[in-house]
């Protein structure tokens, strides 16, 4: 049998504040990065704007293309390679003319002689800003909802302070993905929006399996007299296999789509598989980690209560 | 155990057989299935959606094409409306002999300022004419009241105004003739258009977004035109433009016109129009013909005001503004104005579909090229296949025939998957495409939940039959509880998401729910026919 954990008993929960330091400082320095570059950087699904995506015959270097632009004043758009030195993005300011008429004027920029040459047009995309502005409202309220609603759901099946340690550890890997976007200049688009709900709902599984097998000890371990952290612990190694496992399985998906799937599909990629993989960590020291200083939070006070009452 | 075992396996082998009915149909279910002859050259010729089965419906993100937002301007509807009770009231009025002072005070008020108080009782029968209005600040001393448009006549009007820009697009698109477009309402205003395999936006854009109100206005006569422009036209009557364009310079002039305010006669009152070419000039033009009722106030129209001048408009510009030389009774006009063919066949096409009743805007575009829509179903197919082999692999190395039973539960999904998205119509984008490669990894969880259990029950020294039944009965609620949370993510996505993320919502949903199926019922079984027969069983490879 092939097999990657046989009876693990690493002590994941003693360990815990050295992972609540590493997540602290990761998501201290993505927040830092976020703010140090003015805020997330939203791609023109949420900030409005123009997009095309051209293709040369031949290779073109970016500052001739910026060269030809500043003919038509848009020599501040944003050019980027996109995936082959043919192909390349723009992205324009919003302006008042119909995204077609911009368009013409681009090509017929870059076809002027000594310009790279007139491209072949793979893709405009025009969002108006009161789109823009409804779609970022949208995404909020669907994130709060699929948090809400995993909340609940949690807090049914199990209670709600499992509910709310799961939160946590949701609210944990957003903050890491958004963090890492930030670092690696990745925009905020609808679809790096759907990984980031995909990743709340399924970052939130592994952390089902645990807590499943936790109640299923329960009797046992309170029969043996174990600390609820011992519980825990317990757990969590024995669904630590299925854990990684599962993650692991996703993570082969997600890491394939990054590298075949193309450009259009490489940030959606980039952040289902940080999220996997933050997933599957925040299930461990999290969401784990959460409950068991919670508990021993109310235990203490229930005991400094009594105390009280006694004296 | 074994009890049920035909009817689980005659299950099983409707679900594959229905699915490959549904992805790969023969030629008549194919029309029967999808309502559409086998075949459509125009959906599957430029697309190159290599290995994709045709019936599956895709996105414009890959077959190529123009998706289109657009805002209808109701506040403009209404207005239009207002404005339209203004001349009604106005010739009501003085029919009555009532002198009065109108003009829109707000999108849904009307000032009304009567010239003597006098007439007050006179003209409270017109305002009760005007039954979508109701009066307020009535001040019977200055002879003045708003007339305000009631408000559920203008949520009326907005709902009204939506629907016939929608019917009005589909008229032209229709005409247009683009293969299986789909115009649908989003929202209180919002008209989503999708319109596969257009190669050219532009047209098609002017096309659905022209709002192309025809109008008929006399033109003032000896009007002092700067006096108009200095201080505003006087009551009852507008300003409207006359655009050239000189086809050398390419200079643009605009004269402006003086014209009656009221409209005598509209797009409404047209039965058709067509290109038509000028035979001396050689250039296009669009004759129009007006429809009975339409060509008899024509008539009249022109016998009263012979010598006049009649401005064309549309839109809001003056096309032409031709002198009026004798009565007109064929009820046939010329719309003439330097147009290109395709301009005067697009003029012809809006004309005849009828007028928007307001202005739309464009307030989200997208457009694809079909070749970058064959690039991304190529990259999007090479993604599933390798996220496939990868995982295949993995499961095969790790769990050897248990890995082999959860691949073959994992093509079952991906056929299960594609055959639901071919049965409800539901269109493949290249997010979805993410979707089913990110499916293959997460169905597959749902065997490693099940094997690891089993495995599990196995160390803790029961039999193989019985760790068997353990592991799939223990590990049910786990997974049960795994797919909720995956389809409540999901669900809030499909439920906020617009186009192509729809579809990543769509595809994985449908992937998860699917797994339910095949990672427990079909892979319990294939396991029970494996271990369950009547020899003993001392291993299970897993």
């Amino acid at each position: 049998m092939f097999q990657v954990f046989v009876d693990p008993q690493y002590n994941f929960i003693g360990r815990r504040r050295w992972a609540y330091l590493l997540s602290a400082v990761f998501i201290l320095i993505g927040i830092g990065s976020i703010v140090a570059k003015g805020g997330l950087r939203y791609g023109i699904d949420f900030s409005g704007g123009t997009l095309i995506q051209i293709r040369f015959e031949q290779p073109v270097p970016v500052d001739k293309i910026r060269a030809s632009l500043e003919h038509i004043k848009m020599g501040e758009s944003v050019i980027q390679e996109f995936g082959d030195p043919r192909e390349f993005i723009l992205r324009l300011p919003l302006v008042e003319t119909s995204a077609e008429a911009v368009t013409k004027q681009v090509q017929d920029a870059l076809g002027q002689p000594g310009g790279p040459g007139k491209p072949e047009i793979r893709r405009v995309e025009f969002v108006g800003p009161q789109v823009g502005r409804d779609l970022q409202i949208q995404a909020l309220y669907a994130t709060l909802w699929s948090m809400l609603g995993i909340l609940i759901y949690i807090a049914i099946r199990f209670d709600l302070k499992g509910g709310l340690a799961s939160l946590a550890a949701i609210v944990h890997d957003v903050l890491v993905c958004l963090s890492a976007m930030s670092l690696t200049n990745r925009e905020m688009s609808l679809p790096v929006l759907a990984a980031l709900l995909t990743i709340i709902g399924y970052s939130v599984n592994d952390t089902i399996v645990a807590y499943d097998r936790m109640r299923e000890n329960r009797g046992k371990g309170q029969r043996r007299g174990e600390s609820f952290a011992v519980q825990i612990n317990t757990a969590i190694n024995q669904t630590l296999s299925r854990t990684i496992l599962t993650a692991l399985t996703v993570f082969f998906s997600t890491a394939v789509l990054y590298v075949f799937g193309g450009k259009v599909l490489e940030d959606l990629a980039f952040v289902l598989t940080i999220g996997v993989i933050t997933g599957t960590y925040s299930t461990v020291y999290i969401a784990g980690a959460l409950i068991v200083d919670w508990t021993q939070w109310v235990e203490g006070r229930a005991r400094g209560k009594k105390i009280t009452a006694k004296a | 155990m074994r009890r049920g075992l035909p009817i689980r396996i005659a299950l099983v082998a409707v679900v594959i057989l229905g699915s490959l009915l549904f992805l790969y149909p023969p030629g008549p279910v194919y029309h029967y299935l999808y309502g559409r002859p086998d075949g459509r050259p125009e959906a599957s010729a430029p697309t190159g959606r290599g290995l994709l089965p045709r019936t599956l419906n895709l996105g414009l993100d890959l077959q190529g094409g123009i998706h289109l937002v657009l805002g209808v301007d109701l506040d403009k509807a209404i207005e239009a409306q207002v404005e339209r009770a203004a001349t009604a009231l106005r010739s009501s009025l003085e029919k009555k002999g009532v002198s009065s002072r109108i003009q829109r005070r707000s999108t849904t008020e009307l000032a009304v300022e009567l010239a003597s108080p006098q007439t007050w009782q006179a003209a409270q029968a017109a305002f009760n004419e005007l039954a979508q209005f109701e009066s307020k600040e009535a001040d019977q001393a200055a002879g003045r009241v708003v007339l305000a448009l009631r408000p559920r006549e203008a949520t009326t009007l907005k709902e009204l105004a939506v629907r016939q820009a929608l019917e009005t697009i589909r008229n032209r698109v229709d005409q247009f003739g683009v293969a299986e477009p789909s115009i649908v309402q989003q929202g209180e205003n919002r008209i989503l258009v999708q319109l596969p395999g257009v190669q050219d936006p532009d047209r098609a854009k002017s096309l659905i977004g022209k709002t192309a109100l025809l109008e008929f206005k006399l033109v003032v006569e000896g009007a002092d035109i700067e006096r108009a422009l200095r201080d505003g036209p006087p009551e009852g009557t507008e300003v409207l433009y006359q655009r050239r364009v000189d086809k050398e310079t390419r200079q643009e002039t605009r004269t402006p016109h003086l014209v009656q305010k009221k409209a005598l006669l509209s797009g409404a009152d047209l039965a058709t129009a067509r290109v038509s070419i000028d035979q001396t000039t050689s250039e296009p033009y669009v004759s129009v013909e007006l429809n009975p009722a339409g060509a008899r106030a024509f008539a009249a129209l022109t016998e009263a005001n012979v010598g006049r001048r009649l401005g064309i408009i549309l839109d809001g510009n003056v096309h032409s503004a031709p002198v009026i030389r004798e009565r007109i009774p064929s009820g046939q006009a010329q719309i003439t104005g330097g147009f290109t063919s395709e301009e005067a066949t697009d003029l012809a096409i809006v004309l005849r579909a009828g007028a928007l009743p307001a202005p739309v805007q464009v307030l989200e575009e997208r457009t694809v090229g079909p070749s970058l829509g064959a690039d991304s179903i190529r990259q999007g197919v090479v993604a599933i296949l390798a996220s496939t082999a990868v995982v295949a692999l993995f499961m095969l190395v790790y769990y050897r025939l248990s890995g082999l039973i959860a691949n073959v539960a994992l093509m079952l999904n991906l056929l299960i998957l594609l055959a639901v998205m071919a049965g409800f119509h539901a269109t493949l984008t290249l997010p979805g495409i993410a979707g089913i490669a990110l499916t293959v990894g997460m169905a597959v969880d749902t065997n490693i939940l099940i094997f690891e259990r089993i495995r599990e029950e196995l160390r803790s020294g029961k039999t193989v039959r019985v760790a068997i039944g353990a592991g799939f009965s223990r590990a049910f609620k786990t997974v049960v509880d795994t797919h909720v949370t995956v389809l409540v993510s999901g669900l809030i996505l499909f439920q906020f998401g617009t186009g192509p993320v729809k579809g990543f919502a769509v595809s994985l949903m449908i992937g998860i729910a699917a797994s339910l199926f095949t990672a427990v019922f079909f892979t319990r079984l294939l396991f029970d026919l494996i271990y369950l027969g009547p020899r003993r069983v001392e291993s299970i490879s897993i």
